[in-house]
């Protein structure tokens, strides 16, 4: 378990130094979602209407393509080969980079987004049912991303190909994401679409790791 | 206690995993396998386009029917080829697998493509639409983005046996999709219907439909595995010439 924690606490200690990219998704999020009325207009009840789905469309895309820090820079210092053959499972060692991963790249996210719910003329109620839909669908974003991160960390140019790959297979949270803060949708049929958004997420937390860790053993020997 | 030291004849499956051997096997196969396939297209266009009767709501863009059908039936059961061939990299490591898996996936995306164009043409006239998000479509425009993508990993790749092993994770998170394809149609009733062929009882459809129906997806068959054979001989082949290439340069450096 130390070694669980030192892991998370690494990664974190990497982020907040020189050279990190987290701070860069969140402007890239955000700025999403300001290029958004310049292209539709800025008409307010149009985008109050189409916020939900816009700022789930930002998570998305600055989620996916944050997808590339996963494992490159420990493959490329050789981190990874030590990971291999340290006493924690490597399939432990995946989970310690999402829930690392979530905390840099998809929490700064939801903290940023009342920035967007204002820009796009969302009220409170909506800006919250958001909030809860992205924290309970991020980190089922995460762990897909991770084998999309393994399968491709052996490719030097690997860097578009992870977020190809994955988009398709997270579209059902993408679907339930939005189902679930959909104006239109009724009480129970949001909190159903939520429950579901919960349920995908939580398997793909526990499956996710084991093929991410198969296709990293598998890239290397 | 006696320890039998002759060495036993292995049998034909583990043979096809020396490439040398499946090209002589596979070799007397291509002639009559295409055919096989060529028959069967005379035979299916000719039921298909003549001898069935218009549909009494649909008319004569019901014969849409005998070319989307088995484009549909072979976007998932290429993907189930693709799937069993990663299962044999994965757990027997058969040096071919990784050979059928990559040979597949173009096949598998163009009959995916095919079977979403046939669709939309078929949707124009029947349901006023090319497109709706619909659940069989969605699933299925999904499983054509993964085919890509599947493509795309495999072009990526310097090293394909390292490439075979990874995909084949890939693929089989992939086939995911498989069974919401399968089933969509029944979870969310919406605009495509129901399957019209099933195992228990097909009374859905009249037997002067039924069976150039299935003489077609026969047919389209056929031309998966034809085509798909002499695609595993080419990507021998093609790793075989880089294999001499490589040789060449070395004695030349």
């Amino acid at each position: 378990m130390t070694g669980f924690l030192a892991l998370i606490g690494r990664d974190l200690k990497l982020a907040t130094r020189v050279g990190s990219d987290a701070l860069t998704l969140v402007l890239f999020f955000v700025m999403v979602g300001v290029i958004v009325p310049f292209a539709i207009g800025p008409d307010s009840a149009t985008l109050s209407r189409l916020a939900p789905g816009i700022i789930w469309i930002a998570a998305f895309l600055s989620m996916l393509l944050g997808l590339d820090r996963l494992f490159r820079a420990d493959d490329e210092d050789g981190s990874l080969l030590l990971f291999r053959h340290a006493g924690l499972p490597l399939e432990m060692i995946v989970v310690a980079k999402v829930i690392a991963h979530w905390l840099l790249t998809a929490l700064p996210l939801i903290v940023a987004s009342p920035v967007l719910a204002i820009l796009l003329a969302m009220d409170f109620p909506a800006w919250e049912k958001t909030v809860v839909s992205l924290l309970l669908g991020t980190p089922g974003l995460v762990a897909l991303g991770t084998i999309g991160a393994a399968v491709t960390v052996s490719l030097k140019r690997g860097g578009l190909i992870a977020p190809v790959l994955i988009m398709p297979l997270s579209i059902p949270i993408l679907i339930f994401g939005t189902g679930a803060i959909a104006e239109a949708s009724p009480e129970g049929l949001s909190k159903a679409a939520l429950l579901f958004l919960a349920a995908i997420s939580l398997v793909t937390l526990v499956l996710a790791p084991f093929a991410a860790a198969l296709a990293l053993r598998l890239a290397e020997d | 206690m006696t320890v039998d030291l002759a060495v036993k004849k292995p049998n034909w499956f583990s043979r096809l995993a020396n490439p040398g051997q499946f090209l002589a096997w596979s070799k007397a196969w291509i002639l009559p396998l295409s055919i096989l396939t060529a028959l069967l297209f005379a035979a299916g266009l000719y039921l298909a386009l003549f001898d069935s009767p218009p549909d009494y709501q649909m008319g004569e863009t019901v014969r849409i029917m005998y070319i989307h059908v088995p484009n549909a039936w072979l976007s998932q059961f290429v993907y189930a080829v693709m799937a069993a061939a990663s299962i044999g990299t994965l757990v027997w490591r058969h040096p071919l697998a990784d050979v059928a898996a990559k040979s597949a996936a173009p096949l598998g995306a163009v009959f995916t493509g095919l079977a979403l164009f046939s669709g939309s043409l078929w949707g124009r006239p029947t349901w006023g639409t090319f497109w709706e998000w619909d659940g069989r479509m969605t699933s299925t425009l999904i499983l054509f983005l993964i085919y890509l993508g599947i493509i795309a990993l495999w072009r990526a790749f310097e090293d394909q046996g390292r490439a075979g092993r990874v995909i084949a994770v890939f693929t089989l998170v992939g086939a995911l999709d498989i069974p919401v394809v399968k089933w969509s149609v029944d979870w969310w009733n919406t605009l495509h219907q129901p399957a019209s062929i099933s195992l228990m009882g097909s009374e859905h459809m009249p037997p002067s439909m039924l069976i150039p129906l299935l003489v077609m997806t026969l047919a389209f068959t056929a031309l998966f595995v034809t085509l798909h054979i002499v695609r595993i001989r080419t990507e021998i082949f093609r790793r075989r010439a880089e294999t001499l290439e490589r040789q060449a340069a070395a004695s030349l450096g």
